[in-house]
């Protein structure tokens, strides 16, 4: 095995591993600071921030170091590479850099939205000088306000890193961003009348290590040391892309990619990054209601749970095949199983269905070239598959039926009169039914409708159950590649809605709490293809159902 | 870490001599301090609300939101105050500064809205500490009175107008930077900071010259 030293401590690298002097330092458990380089990006090492003394150990022990510093992030270890990176001269260089770097830098720190998540105050008050020697007046270059519909540039923050740049190039391959001049007049910019506007774009706002791009969506709304970060998974598309939900207060403020290899890389898009304005419109159901002949009964959470569970048991006289729960694929593993298990035990002749999959267009592969065809190899998919855990629900539904009934052939049902109690459990924030097909639900018998917004068949069914946006609730997402990902309990929804999984859970006359991670252990002990949910809790990264997807992990996309 | 015994030094009471042990000295001595009292009488009492305490310029009272030179307020809304508070009564919405408005031009950013509840303050001064444009400060405004807690809720207006007031008194001098915006919005003139950490005497950059250049 190849061993590198990192400040006199051996460090063994894979054979085949292609690292860095950062990323073989990461390994022994060392930082090199760093502003450009960014592992999914190519390499400019133009920010010299991680200068390093770099070396050889020779064969017959004896060590040469090479007389000047090396920045880490060009230069690739292999097999008896010494590097010191905390030595004098290292931490001299470093002083030295962050010192020029800070030359122009305002120090607007109090208006900046960047601060206290910001490189250049962390590494200020790590490896900086904490006073500056400049005496001339700073190079001040005016702000840009659209560098984009959702991103603005503070151009005086900027500190020429361009990892923006290199991102448009090389990711989105839209190339919007460019650096124009030269010299001390460098400033990144767009070409006149092409604003940065791909689906990828919020992420130069991520990479910016600075604040100089901002996003103009949350801009102003926080001071980032407010926020309260959960680990979750996006719900925009299949790729399930691993993501922070960042409140304050119940306040849901941005979603922030967070580095998964196995789901989509460092990235996300920016449908996702913005999409979740839903979870907190005023289209949200708030309370639970039960209607009889179109008037409203109770609003009472006790009393609508046990007289929907005493109707319920009721059916079991009914006619085989007239009650169908069709369960939505923004269920989440736990909730589809709870109520599956929950509609067989009421009514073993129960029948289940996939409420229906929304797809739009073809998947969306990145890098585009300049015609706006994809190019290979792919860094980034954004699916046509809009729905996030449709294989969990199928999974779910496999298990307690052999076929999984779409939702057309359910609505075809329900309009011949075959079907006379419908449960629907949505959740699909674009609406999962038309006015056109909420009519056919008219010849129902029964309608339970268990949904996040306010719909067409919400308005006429006989008991609603106000249920959470997926930021409210703990569970496991499947994604396209089978990658079992838990999402996580950051906010509270709003007052009279609860878990989607707490509801059916009481519903299901269960004893306890409602709790994912046991909840998945059952699971995993009943059905087969979900056996991998065994350990409960299923960590940063998602555990993978198919052993196919284990032993090749899909690095983007 | 326990006292050395060698280092501790006991002192004795010395013994009381015959009129001392008559205490009569004592009780005389006594009786001359209350003679004084009554011969040089020097009233404590403060006939409030008629007659105003005169309070030091350091009290803590009301707060008040401080102007510019150009008028506006001085706050860049960086909630550096709503941080720092203890009783969290402050509450402060920001809006990015009109871009088009030449009255605007320097500032990046300022509160939409800038409220304190005056019921929840515990007047700690943390907030006039924190805040790096000096834009909040107290003033020495103690009577504070209001028919509802709504009335209490002091917004931006109502700061602004405690300013007004005030700024002009001798009990309540601006304190600092009278005027002009403090350094973080300030754009065209800004300023070396002093050192903030200490130097170390081996630092070879410290010891240079001119800026960047290591010896």
């Amino acid at each position: 095995m190849p061993t590198v030293i990192v400040n006199n401590k051996p460090v063994e690298i894979g054979p085949s591993e292609k690292l860095n002097c950062i990323q073989a330092a990461e390994r022994a458990g060392d930082t090199i600071p760093s502003y450009c380089w960014h592992h999914d990006l190519s390499v400019v090492a133009s920010c010299r921030m991680c200068l390093v003394e770099v070396g050889e150990k020779k064969p017959d022990g004896t060590i040469a170091m090479q007389p000047k510093l090396s920045p880490g992030c060009q230069t690739p270890v292999k097999d008896g590479t010494v590097i010191v990176s905390n030595s004098e001269k290292v931490l001299a260089a470093q002083k030295a850099t962050l010192e020029y770097l800070l030359l122009n830098h305002p120090l607007d720190c109090p208006v900046c939205d960047q601060a206290g998540e910001c490189g250049l105050q962390d590494y200020s008050y790590k490896y900086g000088r904490g006073y500056s020697r400049l005496q001339e007046p700073k190079n001040i270059k005016p702000d840009k306000d659209y560098i984009g519909d959702q991103i603005t540039l503070f151009t005086d923050r900027c500190i020429m890193c361009t990892r923006c740049v290199r991102f448009t190039r090389e990711i989105s391959g839209t190339a919007e961003m460019q650096v124009i001049s030269r010299g001390t007049h460098e400033e990144i910019d767009i070409f006149p009348g092409e604003p940065c506007n791909n689906k990828l774009a919020g992420n130069v706002v991520d990479l910016c290590p600075v604040g100089a791009l901002c996003s103009k969506d949350f801009l102003y709304q926080q001071r980032v040391w407010w926020l309260k970060s959960k680990n979750s998974v996006c719900p925009g598309c299949s790729t399930g892309c691993s993501i922070t939900v960042d409140q304050n207060e119940d306040v849901l403020y941005r979603l922030k990619p967070r580095e998964n290899p196995q789901a989509q890389g460092s990235f996300m898009c920016d449908e996702g990054r913005f999409g979740w304005k839903y979870a907190q419109s005023d289209r949200r159901l708030t309370s639970p209601e039960q209607r009889t002949g179109g008037q409203t009964v109770s609003r009472d959470w006790d009393v609508v749970l046990s007289s929907l569970s005493t109707t319920l048991a009721d059916l079991s006289d009914r006619k085989p095949g007239t009650f169908v729960v069709t369960i939505s694929p923004w269920a989440t593993v736990e909730e589809a199983y709870l109520l599956a298990k929950f509609a067989k035990d009421v009514n073993p002749n129960a029948r289940l269905a996939l409420g229906p999959v929304r797809t739009v267009g073809e998947d969306d592969l990145y890098p585009k070239d300049i015609h706006g065809k994809p190019s290979l190899p792919t860094r980034f998919t954004i699916r046509a598959e809009k729905c996030p855990n449709r294989r969990g629900v199928e999974a779910v539904l496999n298990h307690f039926r052999e076929e999984v009934i779409p939702f057309t052939t359910v609505l075809h049902e329900v309009e011949n009169g075959s079907v006379e109690t419908l449960f629907v459990l949505g959740g699909d924030p674009e609406g999962w039914i038309g006015d056109a097909d909420a009519a056919k639900l008219d010849k129902l018998k029964l309608l339970i409708v268990q949904d996040l917004l306010a719909s067409a068949a919400s308005s006429k069914a006989h008991f609603v159950l106000p249920g959470a946006a997926w930021a409210e609730k703990d569970g496991t997402f499947v994604n396209h590649n089978g990658l079992a990902q838990a999402i996580h309990r950051g906010l509270r929804g709003p007052e009279g809605s609860r878990p989607d999984g707490r509801i059916l859970f009481e519903l299901a006359g269960r004893s306890g709490l409602f709790h994912a991670a046991s909840l998945r252990q059952e699971i995993a002990s009943q059905i087969p293809e979900l056996a991998a949910l065994s350990v409960g809790d299923l960590g940063e990264f998602g555990v993978s159902l198919t052993s196919a997807a284990k032993t090749e992990p899909q690095p983007v996309g | 870490m326990p006292i050395n015994p060698k280092d501790i030094e006991w002192v004795e009471e010395p013994a009381m001599n015959f009129w001392e042990s008559t205490y009569l000295p004592a009780v005389f001595d006594g009786l001359r301090t209350t003679g004084q009292h009554v011969a040089d009488f020097h009233p404590v009492t403060e006939f409030y609300p008629e007659q105003k305490p005169d309070l030091p310029s350091h009290y803590r009272g009301v707060h008040r939101l401080n102007r510019d030179d150009k008028g506006r307020v001085k706050c860049v809304a960086c909630m550096m105050c709503a941080t720092a508070c203890p009783a969290r009564c402050i509450d402060i919405v920001a809006q990015d500064a009109p871009k088009d408005d030449p009255h605007w031009a320097d500032r990046d950013k300022f509160p939409k809205s800038f409220v304190i509840d005056e019921l929840k303050c515990i007047y700690c001064g943390m907030c006039e500490e924190a805040c790096p444009v000096d834009s909040i400060e107290l003033t020495n405004i103690f009577d504070l009175t209001g028919m509802s807690r709504q009335e209490m809720m002091f917004d931006k207006e109502k700061l602004l107008s405690v300013f007004d007031q005030t700024k002009d008194s001798a009990h309540n001098p601006v304190r600092t930077h009278k005027g002009k915006l403090g350094h973080a919005s300030d754009f065209t003139n800004l300023h070396t900071l002093g050192p903030a950490t200490s130097v170390r005497a081996d630092d070879r950059s410290a010891k240079a010259n001119s800026a960047g250049v290591i010896e």
